[in-house]
């Protein structure tokens, strides 16, 4: 038995080529997901057995349109192919849409050209076979000098083959053709930097050496890559001279490739001109049309939105229910003590908190699938790019921002979405001021408490609908406000440009939307879950200890009194509870979370806030709908829910230490503009340093989130109190 | 005096419904390189298919598949009449 690792091969391909649904197929969804080193870039890996008995090791690259990297994925697919930092691979699966074959060529040529064993995957050969454009694949190798499989990946077709001539490439003795063809007068051009490619040692044979030097005229200039310093003043050279001749090299290149592609095609049937529009046409006269465009845009995100918040909801309070069984059964098996309380309201609490999320997370994740496969979600950046654009933000950035008024965890992985880092990073970091369904609970609860929520504005309108208008036009603002100035600071960079593909509709298979799905999920579970775990723990810890061992003494002794004095049995029950409640109001307060809330009232009397709501946003940290049980328990009516009226009625009554109301309106006010803005979710914070890779963009986003909420606070409660507003 | 020649058409100008070829690629390097790669060089035809809703971005046919460009991205490619 050999132990040697089995031969690399790469899947390469445009976007929206079908790329990952070959690989799927291929690898029969034995499929590994991690990401490459240092960048968030997802990589997806798996083997793939070869008909005659031999194993490759297979990685889905990130889709790209050619080999001059720009975003992060494509640099990856780059560095992968061009073996730069990673294994050179043994060959090389270049999938191509074939009805959009001549920017498929365009990538397959560059791989080709560079040296690798390449296999093409002629893609969705029965929509070309359809639309009358499909392409003779031996033709197509005999002129390309590579294999050539007509594939279509969603049924499987051609699968097997691929395989085969996978295994043909591989055994194969590579020959050695020629340097591709360049025009006179652009190889002229091209004679210094071959010299310098071939003096670093960069190439041997003049085709990799022409290759290299085609690539390196593309590829360097504004960029950061790290080659010889004698190619890149060869470019520079090369690139100045043309311009004096006022000949564009980067132009001459592309269009000479692009030449060499048409001519590879001359034979290959043309759609006719007269043919009428297409399927995908007829689609796209209603999903585009700007009547009904909008009103299908508007359902199908009303559709993503419902389920996010109210499908997810049985799911939610399943797991919820199973994790308090859980707890209870633990409760009772083992014996009382420290440890018991750290596992059941430590660890299975964390768990829960964990696991609570993917609900949300699957179905979100479902729905971009479809969108993403069938075409939709790039019409979707199509339809509002207009709106998202205005504060520098993709149009595809839509549904992960329409997520966040849900819940951000979910929102924030489908990010992942958006082909630019700087997209992506701008998008996660404002993405958490979207007033997620956890905020409501607060909301409710306070307005309940400072507000008659029954009241009519102008007859019409109840306060309480009145409020939470206004809260969500608050994050609304606060998100796109936030956006537009990340974008002008520590986002700023090459003015963000929209060059998006709208592919034709294709119907998504239930196998690549389910397996998506479940690797979002798992890699939710493996990556944010045990941060999120680890924290609920931490917060746990600080909400209970240190105990104070002589005051509970203290309260046992009050409730065997009770037990002893009071002989009605219902009187007796009822000041059991209320020695209960004071117990663990004491307890909360006495622990370390509990000083923390006391410590920083200095810093939040000026909101209108006392130690006791600083408490409440202490423990409102493990997640932002714990403020309200935290607050029950500071005032000591037990762990309460928003529609409590017990801590209605306690927060009514609160009064500061010189006798005056605590929650007046214009408290009420502050703290709920203080929970739109800031970022207290510890599992945000978690999923933004998965997503984003360092710790460096969570605490960013944590500082300005902060910075927002404490501001805006600041000066609704200090304006107000200065107008007299709402102060009684 | 002559008239000064008249400013460049621009693939930004260009109706929907009608079709041009590309000129030049002008403006800053990544962003010209992408247009370029993306298909739009010179000598190529490009056809404007439709304006999104809101008034940008464009949807253009280009080596026979669907490109969409913001108005500022289409500004920078210049085309002639085909």
């Amino acid at each position: 038995m050999s132990s040697a690792p089995p031969p690399l091969v790469l899947l390469a391909g445009n976007p929206n080529s079908g790329k990952t649904s070959l690989f799927n197929r291929l690898t029969g969804a034995r499929a590994k997901v991690g990401n490459y080193p240092g960048v968030t870039v997802e990589r997806r890996s798996g083997r793939a057995d070869l008909p005659a008995g031999g194993r490759v090791e297979l990685v889905d690259l990130p889709g790209t349109y050619s080999l001059t990297a720009r975003s992060a994925e494509e640099r990856v697919a780059e560095d992968a192919l061009l073996g730069r930092g990673c294994p050179v691979p043994a060959a090389v699966i270049v999938v191509a849409d074939a009805t959009a074959l001549r920017r498929g060529l365009y990538l397959a040529t560059q791989i080709i050209d560079i040296g690798r064993p390449v296999v093409l995957a002629l893609n969705m050969t029965d929509e070309a076979e359809a639309a009358g454009i499909a392409v003779d694949p031996g033709a197509l190798a005999k002129a390309l000098g590579c294999q050539v499989v007509a594939t279509v990946a969603t049924t499987k077709r051609g699968v097997g083959e691929v395989l085969a001539a996978v295994e043909r490439a591989l055994a194969e003795e590579a020959g050695e053709p020629p340097a591709a063809d360049l025009p006179e007068g652009l190889a002229e051009r091209l004679v210094p930097i071959e010299q310098a490619v071939a003096g670093a040692g960069l190439g041997t044979t003049p085709r990799e050496v022409r290759a290299a030097a085609t690539w390196a005229l593309l590829s360097l200039g504004d960029d950061d890559l790290e080659v010889p310093e004698g190619l890149r003043s060869a470019v520079e050279t090369a690139r100045r001279a043309a311009e004096a001749d006022g000949v564009d090299l980067d132009a001459a290149i592309v269009g000479w490739r692009y030449q060499r592609v048409d001519e590879l095609l001359r034979e290959a049937p043309k759609r006719k001109a007269d043919a009428g529009p297409t399927r995908s046409e007829r689609v796209d006269a209603v999903l585009i049309h700007p009547v009904w465009g909008f009103v299908a845009f508007a359902l199908v995100m009303l559709v993503v939105f419902e389920a996010l918040f109210a499908w997810s909801e049985p799911l939610v309070g399943g797991i919820e229910a199973a994790v308090g069984a859980t707890q209870d059964l633990a409760r009772s098996a083992l014996p009382g003590g420290p440890l018991r309380d750290l596992l059941v309201d430590g660890v299975l609490a964390g768990v829960g908190n964990v696991v609570v999320f993917v609900p949300q997370i699957a179905l979100l994740f479902a729905f971009i699938t479809v969108m993403e496969d069938s075409g939709y979600l790039a019409r979707v950046a199509f339809v509002i790019d207009r709106v998202m654009g205005g504060v520098g933000l993709n149009g595809r950035a839509f549904v992960p921002m329409l997520s966040g008024f849900a819940c951000a965890i979910p929102a924030v992985m489908a990010t992942r979405t958006l082909e630019s880092r700087r997209d992506r990073l701008l998008t996660m970091l404002v993405v958490p001021l979207a007033s997620c369904s956890a905020r409501l609970p607060v909301y409710v609860l306070v307005t309940a408490a400072v507000f008659d929520p029954d009241a009519r504005l102008f007859g019409l309108l109840s306060v309480g609908a009145a409020v939470l208008l206004a809260m969500y036009t608050l994050s609304v603002v606060a998100a796109l406000g936030a956006a537009a100035v990340l974008r002008r600071t520590v986002l700023r960079g090459p003015r963000p440009t929209l060059v998006l593909e709208l592919p034709p509709y294709r119907m998504p298979t239930t196998r690549d939307v389910l397996l998506a799905t479940w690797q979002r999920v798992r890699r939710f579970l493996t990556d944010a879950g045990t941060v999120i775990l680890a924290l609920s723990i931490v917060i746990w810890g600080l909400l209970n200890y240190p105990k104070d061992e002589a005051a509970a003494a203290r309260w046992e002794a009050k409730r065997t009194e009770i037990a002893q004095t009071i002989t009605d049995p219902e009187q007796a029950e009822a000041a059991t509870l209320a020695v209960s409640q004071a117990e663990a109001g004491e307890a909360l307060r006495h622990s370390a979370g509990g000083r923390l809330g006391q410590a920083i009232e200095p810093a939040i009397l000026p909101l209108g806030f006392d130690w006791r709501i600083g408490v409440g946003i202490v423990g409102a940290f493990a997640a932002r709908e714990v403020f309200v049980s935290t607050l029950g328990i500071v005032f000591d009516v037990g762990s309460a829910d928003e529609e409590s009226v017990p801590l209605r009625g306690a927060l009514r009554a609160a009064e500061r230490p010189d006798g005056k109301p605590l929650m007046t309106p214009l408290v009420g006010v502050s703290l709920m503009v203080f929970f739109v803005l800031a970022c207290q979710c510890m599992s945000t914070i978690a999923v933004v340093r998965r997503e984003s890779g360092s710790w460096r963009w969570a605490g960013l986003m944590v500082a300005y989130m902060t910075a927002l909420a404490y501001g805006a606070s600041l000066l609704v409660y200090q304006v107000g109190r200065a107008l007299g507003w709402g102060v009684s | 005096m002559s008239p000064s020649p008249p400013p460049p058409l621009t693939l930004g100008d260009v109706a929907v419904g009608e079709s041009c070829e590309v000129v030049a690629v002008r403006g800053e390097r990544r962003a010209a390189l992408r247009l370029l790669e993306m298909g739009l060089v010179p000598g190529t035809v490009v056809e404007v298919r439709r304006v999104a809703p809101l008034g940008d971005p464009l949807e253009l046919r280009v080596r026979g598949y669907a490109l969409s460009l913001r108005r500022s991205e289409a500004a920078r490619v210049d085309v002639s009449r085909s």
